[in-house]
């Protein structure tokens, strides 16, 4: 397979060599300060990514799922949302998570196996991890008529995969938010892989172009320029919010990692592909434009390289330092209501424990 | 007093819980204006309005994953599957969402959803109409599953399912759906997960929900005739399963028989059987029997009548466990 060249259509704000360009429908103006905001949240997801790839494989996590190359992607349209929207992930999310403002920790302690997402998605509107393929986009098109019926100022935002798209559930779900008109916009990071299976193993047609099947309006973004992501997003939330219903937008990408930590992409895919996105950094034109444009300077750089050395450090400590859940654990939230098997297993398994030596 | 069928109670239910909580939605294919195949919804479109009393697409698993976001953002979906050999396209969303989402959250996340699947034959309907799923989601761990079988239940249950907080699947037995009994609104029911006993019995135990409750019962009273004491246990519950209820019947009688038109093999009958030996052991007089399908498909309509348990079938078992 060659490198996929820029498609014409895709929409584009920062090239890969960092300089700003125009597009006729979408642009973004963002102060300085803005600018740098975007690279630290770029380069800190990252970093947090780095992190937790080296503690699986140092064998303090199960597993992990890299972003590498997908930062754009995420804090685009992570920062695109207001505080009232509804972020509803894949697994592979850690940079909107970043942006909801959902400590990392929980992230590594579901693929330490911990717990299965110990994070309030209430508090930051970020729901939970979803690990079945696209489930989620249906949980997001419900809470977006739950928005409707409140008459609130909000929109659902759900991402997915390329491979999601032949989901049945993903299809229910455009199917849906085009009826029911829902304030809902599908964020699908086309990352050219889904696991090994290459693109046109899902589709013939540009993904994007789907949505006009189902009757609403798809749009194809430059997924490496943060700039892009955030401003198409933007306006689609926006435009959700307004009560003009779903807007599906490809956020055209790659996945410069492997699927999981568990996988080995040297099976499936050559190394020219892999160097040729490599040219398309999503932090690299950032780090460009702001040195071009005399936004940010060396100082800038370092302070954040630093905090980013920290970040990893300290999330490392913390991770080590998350001790595993009582056995009983299990037993608990399984209901909301008391439920008299539960409680009598738990009973049981308590009464099964106590009888080795040294129990408490 | 309001003599009412058993599709008429839900409907009251049903009617009962929208009028009391603002958030309690109706949704699923024909059951706005058509008020559902079976009419259980029946004019309650008119009444609450499109927003609360939702036709959807024709698409199951939209269905429960749209309900699942709609309870996310505090709403009560009452989601209903058509009926029962159409619920396995939502099977994933049930099994892997809505049952787990809750734990998944460490309790932060709660689902408040009924799944109301019409259930069971004896209605000569063609295939996928006549189906007794209810094993694959008694399985499945953060599901309650519960099975009316008369009006006056249906009435209560059905309320007590939507202001539940866990997600409850119930069953309607659909050829029950006509049968009439005299049902007092604002009554209270049993709680949600208790048995009730239908009628006491010394002799021997049947242990039946959903439809085949009636059958028992209509067993029980031809026993009787022949001088045993036929007891009949209601489950309503079957996950959990209100054991001290079946566990005290079945330590009057000694003999239990279990009877539903699930298959037998690897059906609920098998679990209360092994729960009946453990706790019973020493008061069993005979081994615990199953009368329920056999481990076919469900067959042509015109062989339903060989295929589900009936009086015969019932009191044949009631024989053989005296045998012992």
């Amino acid at each position: 397979m060659t490198a996929p060249t820029t498609p014409p259509e895709l929409v584009q704000l920062l090239t890969p060599e960092g300089e700003r360009v125009e597009h006729p429908d979408y642009d973004i103006d963002l102060t300085a300060e803005e600018v740098r905001a975007l690279y630290r949240d770029l380069v800190l997801v990252r970093r947090v990514d780095l992190e937790a790839v080296a503690l699986q494989r140092q064998g303090e996590l199960g597993l992990w799922a890299s972003l590498l190359g997908q930062e754009a992607a995420q804090v685009g349209s992570g920062r695109a949302m207001t505080d009232a929207d509804m972020a509803f992930p894949t697994y592979r999310e850690h940079g909107v998570a970043w942006c909801r403002g959902v400590d990392p920790l929980h992230l590594l302690g579901l693929f330490r196996g911990v717990n299965h997402g110990g994070w309030d998605p209430y508090e930051h509107n970020f729901h939970l991890y979803t690990i079945v393929i696209g489930s989620q986009t249906l949980h997001a098109v419900g809470y977006a008529m739950g928005i409707q019926r409140d008459g609130a100022e909000a929109a659902s935002l759900v991402y997915f995969g390329d491979g999601a798209t032949s989901q049945g559930d993903v299809n229910e779900a455009f199917i849906w938010a085009s009826v029911f008109n829902a304030p809902v916009v599908f964020f699908c990071q086309n990352n050219q892989w889904a696991i090994s299976e290459p693109l046109e193993k899902q589709t013939k047609i540009p993904l994007y172009k789907r949505a006009s099947g189902f009757g609403f309006p798809g749009i194809r973004v430059d997924g490496n320029d943060v700039f892009a992501c955030l401003a198409v997003t933007r306006a689609a939330l926006r435009n959700a919010r307004e009560g003009n219903g779903p807007t599906l937008v490809e956020a055209f990408t790659y996945r410069m990692g492997a699927h999981t930590t568990s996988d080995d992409p040297t099976r499936y895919r050559v190394a020219d592909e892999l160097e040729a996105w490599k040219l398309k950094d999503p932090i690299e034109r950032v780090k460009a434009y702001l040195f071009r444009s005399q936004l940010a300077d060396q100082e800038f750089f370092d302070k954040i390289e630093a905090e980013a050395e920290q970040l990893g450090k300290d999330l490392r400590a913390r991770c080590l330092a998350l001790p595993d859940p009582q056995p009983t654990a299990m037993f608990d939230h399984v209901y909301v209501e008391p439920h008299a098997l539960i409680d009598e297993e738990r009973e049981q398994f308590t009464t099964y424990l106590s009888g080795f030596e040294g129990a408490q | 007093m309001t003599t009412l069928t058993l599709a008429k109670a839900l409907n009251e239910g049903l009617r009962a819980a929208m009028d009391a909580d603002s958030k309690v939605l109706v949704m699923g294919e024909d059951v706005g204006k058509l008020g559902g195949v079976f009419r259980v919804t029946d004019g309650l479109q008119k009444d609450f309005g499109e927003d609360r009393v939702i036709d959807t697409p024709l698409a199951e698993s939209g269905i429960i994953g749209t309900a699942i976001g709609l309870a996310l953002r505090g709403y009560r979906p009452v989601c209903e599957i058509q009926f029962d050999g159409f619920v396995f396209p939502a099977a994933d969303q049930i099994i892997t969402q809505l049952a787990k989402m809750p734990l998944r959250s460490l309790g932060k996340l709660k689902l408040p959803v009924v799944v109301r699947i019409p259930c069971g034959g004896g209605i000569g309907a063609v295939e996928h109409h006549s189906e007794s799923p209810e094993s694959y989601f008694t399985h499945t761990a953060g599901l309650r599953v519960v099975a009316c079988s008369n009006p006056v239940d249906a009435y209560t249950m059905i309320q007590d399912a939507v202001r539940c907080d866990d997600p409850v699947v119930f069953f309607e037995p659909k050829r029950r759906y006509w049968d009439k009994a005299d049902v007092e609104f604002g009554a209270p029911g049993l709680p949600l997960d208790q048995a009730r006993v239908a009628r006491p019995g010394d002799d021997v135990t049947l242990i039946a929900y959903g439809p085949m409750v009636k059958t028992c019962l209509e067993a029980a009273a031809a026993a009787e005739e022949d001088g045993r004491s036929v007891g009949v246990i209601d489950l309503r519950s079957l996950n959990p399963l209100d054991m001290p209820v079946v566990r005290d019947a079945v330590n009057r009688t000694g003999r239990c028989i279990v009877v539903h038109e699930a298959p037998v093999f690897n059906g609920l009958g098998g679990e209360i059987a092994a729960r009946v030996t453990e706790q019973c052991f020493y008061r069993l007089e005979a081994p615990v029997l199953r009368v329920g399908g056999y481990s076919t498909p469900y067959p042509p309509s015109r062989l339903e009548d060989h295929y589900l348990p009936d009086l015969d079938r019932i009191l044949e078992a009631v024989d053989r466990v005296f045998g012992y």
